[in-house]
């Protein structure tokens, strides 16, 4: 990196909001996936003009950029492939606006999810999309992933809950999509934006609806003695009609590991559970709750319990979502994955899944949302062992494909990013990734916005040249 | 004539002559703001779409794809129109997973038999649209027409899980997938919706389908003016009430529903005999869930001074449903010209409702104002001759709709306008369009500039 691009990224920021020691940049090469990608600057805006600058100068110096929110993302989108200057929004975190009466707030990217639920919730008001890592992700990663949750598949996704950005493009020019106040004209360009990875442009500002908190709420716990009957019941629960709030299944080896660390009161001796949710006006969920109960005892459940009270709602929900902290404790290091499928064939997937891993020789756990179909088998490894993590990383491929393979997709939550663009010509034809990719230009030109993502490297049409570093440096 | 025939010559050497209509007679149905096409194609595969569209590019000749046909009048005046490819013959159902909720579908399909069709495994599709009996599902995707049901439901981007299009060099591009949750690559089916054909043609989507309902119910609360009808909407909204639907009726609105529903002879709540302002709801559930929906409507709406409010009998219900659902069909006919501006406003008052009605009556005898889910208005404003005069009136209350709805932070579409206005009142309906980032997006869909030139406000 050019010292004086450093200099005058310091002086533009001060010093203060930069960050260029190795042992610092260090920190920032890693998310929550196996990838890595270091930067060779950090730098913390607090504003809009400021990011505008930022993309600005790094566009004089033909210097890749890439956003970051809190990095908890799990498909490496938010790493700097190509190094260059990645820009944390953790310091642009402020709620701008609440209107409690029409339902919609807005605010800086990097606000914590929970954050807009905690700011709302004194009106009977929350933010529906609930990634597992609510607490500590940020907004604006939540609308470059799309992100999903648990609830979502009552609720919807990220993209169904913003209904309006500001942007930073790649020349620096700030501009606004979507209709704050509800639909926009034109092109549904709020909706290209959200989840395009940060490829296309910096989100500044969100507009996000807020749904009203339902008049009522039950949690079910249903304990399976094998995972196979466990997953006929979704798929049973799915085809009655019956929608629930959330659907999430833990295998038996996992919900081990999450008792012993959490004490959720899941059953150790069990095969499977279903965390179940449903919510909405009394006299529905009290239905719902009852058919529930009843396909899961047709489905060999051993017991179906109903949390009693909000304590115990709240213990059964911490279990589900201190799972992959839980996995730490067994293992040096573990890959979840992120497949979708169509609900119908969950037990042949999982059958499937258990199979791969088998041949590879991995124990895989499952945990994940069951009611959407979307799969997180995690395979636990050791990062040490390099014919491990190769292992790994291969198990997993052949389980992405498996789930194409099945009429699903690569990706139901976490994203493309630089996990799985090598994947997509499972999915897509050279016709699409010309499309995309024109898409992509139009906004990201000389992809000097967050590079090597989503597209393939490796095939020519898709082709997303990464700058490398020794060529930026050498031209400079 | 020469040139008609020589498109449509070009077209049976592409993809012979079975599918290509070049009578004159027939041309004049496909007609848009005036302007007749050269030729009809009708394509009885995707290969013959793409085909037809590489020819244009080709030829340098305007393709506008079309269902039904029966919201053409949707978007500005085409700037060019030279073949019509009419996507009707396509209509299989690719795939179903009933157990799944997910449908896959040929653009072609008509609503109306993918409801039968569904009902089988006792589910549907949201998307309750204007001329159901005749809409396409791809035609429907491509209008961005309001569906009655999105209260509860969402619009098409909440369910529209993926599509298939060919896109302006030709090519059959697909985005989005068969599931239910997806984040695999850039949303394009997004961009489809209310894209009036202008980025591609669609020729396959995939919804999220949804369990039917096992009961349904209707209520209907009348009140002396708009300020109190607007109290009780936002009354239920607070409380939270899942319903399907919450209109707002203006007088002139109850009044035509009467007239439509007395003719036809169906059944006719009698409080839009005597009603001033209405508000009609409906839900669905099962049978606890609509008693309860359907007691608080009616305890919020007398705690609102509610004139009368009663819940509906099931004929009666299905009868104002399925006139609200059309209500774009008959608003549009109701008189030899008119316009019908579509706002959406970040709150709706009482002020702004009464701002309306003031305009319309300085310019025309008769408007029409229903409140709908979302934030949005329809207006209409009706002129009782097709004549310069009244189409000057007609144009001055767009501009003025137009001013009043900008001072109110919103915004105006125009659904209908007649075309001699169209482009000034588009113009100033489109004020507040990004235009550069809407070519972007057009220009990367369809750089030879195929698609529908001047369809979408701005010149896009």
């Amino acid at each position: 990196m050019r010292p004086s691009l450093i200099r005058e990224m310091k002086s533009l920021l001060g010093a203060v909001n930069v960050l260029d020691k190795q042992e610092d940049l260090l920190l920032y090469e890693f998310d929550g996936s196996v990838e890595k990608g270091r930067p060779d600057l950090v730098v913390f805006p607090h504003t809009t003009a400021e990011v505008s600058q930022i993309v600005k100068l790094a566009g004089r110096y033909e210097v890749p950029v890439v956003g970051r929110g809190a990095g908890t993302g799990l498909s490496g989108g938010a790493l700097a492939r190509g190094g260059g200057v990645m820009i944390v929004f953790a310091r642009m975190n402020k709620i701008i606006e609440i209107d409690v009466e029409n339902r919609w707030a807005v605010v800086q990217p990097g606000v914590v999810n929970l954050d807009i639920t905690r700011a709302v919730e004194h009106a009977g008001l929350y933010f529906a999309p609930d990634p597992s890592s609510a607490k500590s992700c940020t907004i604006g990663g939540n609308v470059a992933e799309n992100a999903g949750g648990p609830h979502t598949l009552a609720c919807g996704v990220t993209t169904n809950h913003v209904s309006a950005l500001e942007l930073v493009l790649p020349d620096g020019e700030i501009v606004r999509v979507g209709g704050k106040h509800g639909d926009a004209a034109g092109y549904d360009l709020c909706g290209l934006f959200v989840g395009s990875e940060g490829t296309l442009a910096l989100v500044t500002e969100v507009t996000v609806k807020l749904a009203r908190k339902p008049e009522a709420v039950k949690t079910l716990l249903a304990i399976f003695e094998t995972i196979e009957d466990a997953s006929q019941a979704v798929v049973e629960i799915t085809a009655s009609g019956i929608t629930p709030a959330a659907c999430e299944m833990l295998d038996g080896w996992t919900l081990r590991v999450v008792e012993d660390y959490v004490h959720a009161g899941y059953p150790r001796d069990s095969g499977a559970v279903l965390l179940l949710e449903v919510e909405g006006l009394r006299e529905a969920v009290e239905g719902q709750a009852a058919a529930i109960a009843a396909v899961c005892r047709k489905c060999r459940a051993r017991e179906v319990r109903l949390a009693k009270d909000d304590h115990e709602r709240d213990l059964l929900w911490k279990g589900r979502k201190s799972a992959f902290g839980a996995l730490g404790r067994v293992a040096p290091s573990n890959y979840v994955l992120d497949g979708v499928i169509p609900r119908s064939k969950l037990p042949q997937a999982l059958e499937r899944i258990k199979e791969i891993g088998k041949r590879y020789g991995f124990n895989v756990g499952n945990i994940f949302h069951a009611g959407d179909g979307n799969l997180h088998p995690i395979v636990l490894y050791d990062p040490r062992d390099a014919k491990q993590f190769e292992n790994a990383v291969a198990a997993a491929r052949e389980i992405i494909r498996a789930c194409v393979e099945m009429g699903g997709a690569l990706t139901g939550e976490h994203g493309v990013g630089m996990e799985k663009n090598e994947l997509m010509g499972l999915l897509f034809s050279d016709a699409d990734f010309a499309l995309m990719r024109r898409v992509h230009d139009a906004f990201n030109p000389d992809s000097s916005l967050n590079p090597g993502k989503i597209f393939p490297l490796s095939k020519g049409c898709g082709e997303i040249r990464i700058k490398k570093k020794e060529a930026v440096g050498a031209k400079l | 004539m020469k040139v008609a025939a020589d498109v449509a010559g070009r077209l049976v050497e592409a993809i012979g002559a079975k599918r290509v209509v070049a009578a004159e007679e027939e041309l004049a149905t496909y007609a848009i703001d005036g302007l007749v096409p050269s030729a009809i194609v009708r394509p009885a595969s995707v290969e013959e779409v793409a085909e037809v569209v590489r020819l244009a590019v080709k030829d340098k000749l305007a393709v506008v794809p079309v269902g039904a046909r029966s919201k053409c009048e949707l978007g500005m005046a085409p700037q060019q129109y030279d073949i019509a490819i009419d996507m009707t013959g396509l209509r299989g159902i690719a795939h179903y997973d009933a157990g799944d909720l997910t449908l896959s579908v040929d653009a072609g399909i008509p609503l109306r038999e993918l409801e039968i069709y569904l009902k089988e495994k006792g589910q549907f599709l949201p998307l309750a649209v204007p001329c159901f009996e005749s809409a396409t599902a791809g035609g429907t995707i491509a209008s961005g027409i309001d569906s009655a049901l999105r209260l509860q439901y969402g619009s098409p981007r909440d369910f529209l899980i993926g599509a298939e299009f060919v896109d302006g060099t030709g090519q059959l591009c697909r985005s989005g997938g068969r599931v239910v949750k997806n984040v695999t690559g850039y949303d394009l089916h997004k961009l489809l919706i209310g894209s009036l054909g202008t980025i591609g043609v669609i020729t396959r989507v995939n919804f999220r389908t949804f369990p039917l309902p096992t009961t349904f119910g209707g209520h209907l609360a009348g009140f002396a003016n708009s300020r109190e009808a607007l109290e009780y909407r936002s009354a239920v909204e607070k409380a939270g009430l899942p319903v399907a639907n919450l209109e707002v009726l203006s007088p002139s609105v109850a009044g035509m529903i009467r007239a439509i529903l007395q003719k036809s002879e169906e059944p006719l709540p009698p409080e839009l005999e005597r009603a001033d302002w209405s508000v009609y709801s409906s839900f669905e559930g099962n049978e606890e869930v609509v008693r309860r929906i359907a007691l608080d409507l009616d305890t919020i709406a007398r705690e609102a001074c509610s004139a009368q409010s009663r819940i509906l009998q099931p004929a009666e219900d299905e009868a104002l449903g399925g006139m609200l659902r059309e209500c774009f069909e008959w608003l549009r006919w109701a008189s030899p010209a008119n316009v019908i501006c579509r706002l959406v406003l970040p709150e709706i008052k009482t002020g702004f409702l009464t701002g309306l009605l003031q305009l319309a009556e300085s310019v025309a005898p008769r408007s029409a104002l229903l409140v709908r889910a979302a934030g949005i208005v329809y207006f209409a404003v009706f002129a009782e001759e097709n004549d310069e005069v009244a189409i000057a009136s007609l144009a001055k209350a767009v501009s003025r709709v137009n001013a009043l709805a900008r001072a109110g932070n919103g915004h105006t579409t125009l659904l209908r306008a007649p075309t001699a206005i169209k482009s000034q009142a588009g113009e100033m309906a489109g004020e507040h369009i990004d235009r550069g980032m809407q070519l972007r997006v057009k220009q990367a869909f369809d750089p030879a500039g195929v698609f529908v030139p001047g369809r979408i406000v701005g010149g896009i």
